[in-house]
């Protein structure tokens, strides 16, 4: 933060929003009654893919407190739902976009997809009335595999995707690759399925969407992730409304994980009715709603392969996969598989050639989207699963094997489009092991043996790009809009600052961190610092967050906004001072003529601003107000190791995670605190990915079998060991924060590390391979099958 | 949820009363009926409560048995000295069912009503032989449980307690499906006056006696005679969490595991 830092950067300053939170004073979505307020219930399919011969809303359009039915019919002439990510496949062409209407239009297409929007004077009258609407279903073939979705003769979702494929699409040199493949000593193969994940946010999604007759214009409160972005698309592209007559508020929000990024067919249909109805209309989900309705994340199908010499350094990689859109495009779906993906796969290390080929299928599944870390889980995965199949091919230790091949050297250009900026990689491998007490391993290992038990340890070197993303980059590959973000400071008369950022906090502490930042360089009381975020009434522009962007991409725009308060301030003092401006300094709350006791405090200035009677109004206009838009020039590039331990009792498949350490790198931290937060719930849904969450639709009916509590199996705490968190620092380079992001490290790195513990453990059982989730069955099941 | 009507019964002879009037339901501690309401999977029209009937409360030491009131919570189970120091491989199970607040509303004549086939009371009241007393008759455990949520009871039947004869020896051993928490697999084993029993919940569509567990364990009760009994796999279910095979394994493992947490 350089000579205003006043100490409070990297302090565990207690994070200033959860005296709201813990004493049941937020207000989330659902907790907004504007009056006269009606309620919502969104009949949906309980077929995977069906014609609708007809719906028929008489009876409930009759039904007692029924204020209004909308189907389908009645949003023809409105657009669909928009995919704001163009991908151009091999063959040049874009990417089959099949329309996503708002509710179903002649078919549906998973199980969940909305048919009609009841609005009725309660929620259970709404409900009452939904069971009311006959709908006459022609039942068809369903296909839920990605894989399964492009083989000839499965069931045709859209007409406007032959062979449901969205497209296939190739990064990399590929005549390099296969060249390289052609001398290899040794090829290291994996086959892969990256499990399919339901987001569980602990406030389920939730709208409430009101019209002013009186200006004609919409309130939407949202729990939403990005605000902004949200009344974009939904007046851009959907309605066809002025971004002047929709606000969106995104108040308190509970969680988010990805899965409130996007525009959900829920809230626009009620932004749309609010007009019809003319009163506001208010929907929360259900849980099971919740399931057959967020967007889902990964489901991955993938053939990797790694080319190496004969002492272990890697020469080139190839990766084939497919994935999973669901029915239909999310907001960034065709993103995910692709730019946040396969750019990544250079991992840590310095494969001079690698290639991937990716291609998309839409299924009668609920869609796919980013789920925490977006492309990046699944790109780890692949590399650090190939990496530790390499160690053991080779008979080269997990800790060696990395070591050799890792970039050293910073800048550094990856054959998959990347340029790293700057990292230590064997600090973050050497401080994991550190901590993990590797030295230790062996007698921990025996110990387990005598009762009775399995015991492995794994490797995870990961990677990822934050801090989303240079707009002309991103614009080059296809995406719809900028990647920007905006803040405002507004120094009040008296001296309080507030602080207005696009980005959006549910869960972050942004609160805090924020506050932390902007107290610093102003050298002011954090307490005077407020901090606005997710309301497009307040807040000037904001892209939101996702991608670990806040702090090094909203966390700069503000750093930019004080500047340019510091600025404007050095003038009012240096007329205040009677000094020249060039001689002004500001420190620790001051503005000081150069060598002199002369001074004035921010305060001063401040309130000099707002009352001129002193000041240069011939050169200066009043007011202390600053916004900035800025737009990084690169990604961030947070990287460390993770290291785990499992035991596996043999006799029932049970994988216990015995020791899990994390050392990361996410550049310079304003509160460790918070970051160890952020690391510990990455890790318990990275734990969660491997070990126990798993997505499962029936192959024949396209049901959600895993559809509740009672079959997904969310990580809980006793399923997880105490973490080791460390961390080691090189600053990003490229903003003046420092700051790299460390939102989705723990989901990104944790599920290779537990995987590779679990091959490892069972290595001389002789399980060659385990897919995700290691649940108890499979691991039984793997043991049983090559013991014979 | 569905809209319905709620009675409250201040004895047992006004709850059979309410039921044969209102062909309602009775309410224990609803928490397997009222979750079902509530994903509107049950639509009773009234709801008979239980709750404020005071005869159907409370344990008790009769002679060799420990006696229940139906209308006992789990927690009230769990704590109970008297079951502690008799038996107090129930007192564990009952610690182990759901989550706290489930074992603050739950009861076991609802949960024996109930007969979820992945219930863990049903196994302790098979495993140890109790008999289930209701307002018109004793019914022997071996003959009160039929099939998936199905139990001898009669319409409007009410439960009023339950039964334990004291074993020599007992334990459960449960294996939790990773994401309900319920019993994919549980075994209780008892040496118990009438011989060894070993009764198991979870594995098929309702608790059952395992009788070659049973014979072997009567021979040797040891963890290795129950490791070596191949359990079959037919008729056991198979579901997200475990084949039949899975589940047939898991009855030896946990079998044996009950046998030396018994001691």
């Amino acid at each position: 933060m350089g000579a205003n830092d006043t100490g409070l950067i990297g302090q565990a300053v207690r994070r200033r929003e959860d005296l709201r939170f813990l004493t049941g004073a937020g207000q989330y979505t659902d907790d907004v009654n504007p009056p006269h307020h009606t309620h919502a219930y969104f009949l949906r399919s309980p077929h995977a893919h069906a014609k609708i011969r007809k719906v028929d809303t008489a009876k409930a359009k009759a039904a007692p407190g029924v204020v209004a039915v909308f189907t389908g019919a009645d949003l023809e002439g409105v657009n669909g739902l928009p995919c704001g990510w163009l991908i151009t496949g091999t063959d040049g062409k874009p990417m089959n976009e099949p329309p996503h209407p708002v509710l179903a239009q002649g078919k549906v297409r998973h199980v969940g997809d909305p048919v009609a929007l009841v609005v009725a004077e309660s929620p259970h009258e709404a409900k009452d009335a939904a069971e009311l609407i006959d709908v006459d279903y022609e039942v068809l073939p369903a296909v839920v595999n990605c894989v399964a979705a492009l083989k000839p003769g499965a069931p045709q979702i859209h007409e406007q995707a032959p062979g449901n494929k969205c497209y296939t699409w190739a990064l990399g040199d590929k005549a390099a690759v296969d060249a390289a493949f052609a001398k290899a000593a040794h090829v290291a193969k994996v086959d892969i399925v990256n499990n399919r994940l339901i987001p569980n946010a602990i406030e389920p999604r939730a709208a409430v969407a009101s019209y002013s007759r009186a200006d004609d214009s919409y309130t939407l409160y949202v729990a939403s992730q990005n605000p902004h972005v949200e009344r974009l698309l939904m007046t851009a592209f959907v309605l066809g409304l002025p971004e002047t007559k929709v606000r969106v508020i995104a108040p308190d929000v509970g969680g988010g994980f990805g899965s409130k990024i996007y525009l959900y067919a829920e809230e626009t249909a009620m932004v749309w009715a609010s007009k019809r109805v003319n009163r506001p209309i208010k929907w929360a989900a259900e849980r099971g709603e919740a399931f057959v309705s967020d967007a889902h994340g990964r489901d991955h199908v993938t053939h990797a392969e790694l080319a190496c010499d004969g002492d272990g350094r890697f020469l080139a990689m190839r990766v084939v996969t497919t994935a999973n859109m669901g029915a239909y495009l999310s907001t960034f779906a065709s993103c995910i598989p692709t730019i946040l993906y396969a750019t990544l796969l250079a991992g840590q290390y310095t494969t001079p050639a690698i290639w991937c080929e990716v291609t998309a299928s839409f299924t009668n599944t609920v869609p796919v989207d980013a789920y925490r870390g977006a492309g990046r889980p699944e790109a780890t995965y692949v590399v650090e699963r190939l990496v530790h199949q390499a160690g053991v091919d080779l008979g080269i230790a997990q800790d060696e094997i990395r070591r050799r091949n890792f970039i050293r050297t910073f800048p550094y250009a990856t054959p998959v489009a990347l340029t790293y900026d700057t990292g230590n990689y064997d600090a973050t491998l050497d401080g994991a092991k550190a901590a993990a007490d590797v030295a230790g391993y062996a007698a921990r290992k025996a110990e387990s043996g005598k009762r009775g038990k399995l015991r492995g340890i794994g490797y995870s070197s990961y990677i990822e790009a934050c801090g989303l993303a240079p707009s002309n980059v991103a614009g080059a590959l296809g995406a719809r809009a900028g990647l920007f973000e905006a803040g405002e400071v507004r120094v009040n008369p008296t001296g309080g600052v507030t602080v207005f950022t696009g980005s959006h906090s549910h869960g972050q502490g942004h609160e805090t961190t924020f506050a932390q930042v902007v107290a610093a360089k102003l050298g002011i009381d954090i307490e005077t610092v407020e901090v606005v975020h997710g309301d497009t009434g307040r807040v000037p522009f904001g892209m939101g967050t996702y991608g670990s962007r806040s702090l090094a991409v909203g966390g700069t725009a503000i750093v930019k906004a004080l500047d340019k308060v510091i600025a404007k301030g050095k003038k009012i003092a240096a007329h205040l001072l009677e000094a020249a401006e060039a001689d002004i300094e500001f420190r620790d709350g001051k503005f000081t003529v150069a060598g002199t006791d002369r001074s004035k405090a921010f305060g001063e200035v401040a309130l000099a601003a707002y009352v001129p009677h002193n000041y240069p109004l011939d050169k200066l206009e009043p007011g202390l107000d600053e916004t900035a838009f800025y737009d990084p020039t690169n990604f961030t590039y947070p990287a460390g190791t993770h290291i785990c331990e499992v035991e596996i009792d043999p006799d029932t498949g049970v994988v216990e995670v015995a020791r899990f350490t994390a050392c990361d790198d996410f550049g310079n931290i304003i509160n460790p605190m918070i970051v160890e937060g952020q690391v510990h719930g990455g890790l318990a849904q990275g734990i969660g990915q491997a070990l126990l969450e798993n997505c499962v639709y029936d192959a024949e009916s396209g049901q959600l079998l895993s559809g509740s509590y009672m079959d997904y199996a969310m990580p809980r705490a006793d399923d997880l060991p105490s973490f080791q968190v460390e961390t080691r620092v090189t600053p990003c380079t490229h903003n003046p924060l420092g700051a790299k992001g460390c939102g989705e490290a723990g989901a990104i790195g944790a599920p290779a590390a537990l995987m590779n513990a679990v091959h490892d453990a069972l290595l001389g059982v002789g399980v060659k391979h385990l897919d995700m989730p290691a649940s108890p069955h499979r691991v039984w099941q793997a043991i049983r099958a090559a013991r014979g | 949820m569905y809209s319905f009507e709620l009675k409250r019964a201040d004895s047992v002879a006004s709850a059979a009363a309410l039921l044969g009037e209102t062909g309602g339901k009775p309410l224990a501690g609803g928490q397997s009926l009222v979750a079902a309401m509530k994903l509107r999977l049950a639509q009773p029209g009234t709801l008979v409560d239980l709750s404020g009937i005071a005869e159907l409360r409370g344990i008790r030491k009769e002679g060799d048995h420990v006696v229940i009131g139906a209308m006992t919570r789990h927690a009230e189970v769990a704590a109970s000295k008297d079951v502690r120091a008799a038996i107090p491989a129930l007192a564990a199970l009952a610690e182990g069912i759901g989550d706290r607040q489930i074992r603050n509303m739950g009861t076991i004549g609802g949960a024996l009503a109930n007969n979820d086939p992945a219930a863990d009371y049903p196994a302790a009241v098979l495993g140890l032989g109790a008999s289930v007393n209701t307002n018109k008759r004793k019914i022997a455990a071996d003959d009160f449980f039929r099939g998936m949520y199905e139990t001898a009871l009669a319409d409007g039947e009410i439960i009023t307690s339950v039964s334990f004869p004291v074993p020599k020896k007992a334990a459960y051993a449960k294996f939790a499906q990773p994401a309900s928490r319920f019993a994919l697999v549980g075994v209780f084993v008892a040496q118990t006056g009438g011989g060894v029993r070993v009764a198991v919940t979870g594995a098929a569509s309702a608790v059952f006696r395992c009788k070659p567990l049973e014979e072997a364990l009567a021979k040797n009760f040891t963890a290795d005679a129950a490791t070596m009994v191949k359990v079959s796999p037919d008729g056991l279910n198979r579901d997200l969490h475990g084949s039949p095979e899975y589940r047939a394994h898991l009855v030896s493992v946990m079998a044996a595991r009950a046998v030396v947490a018994a001691g």
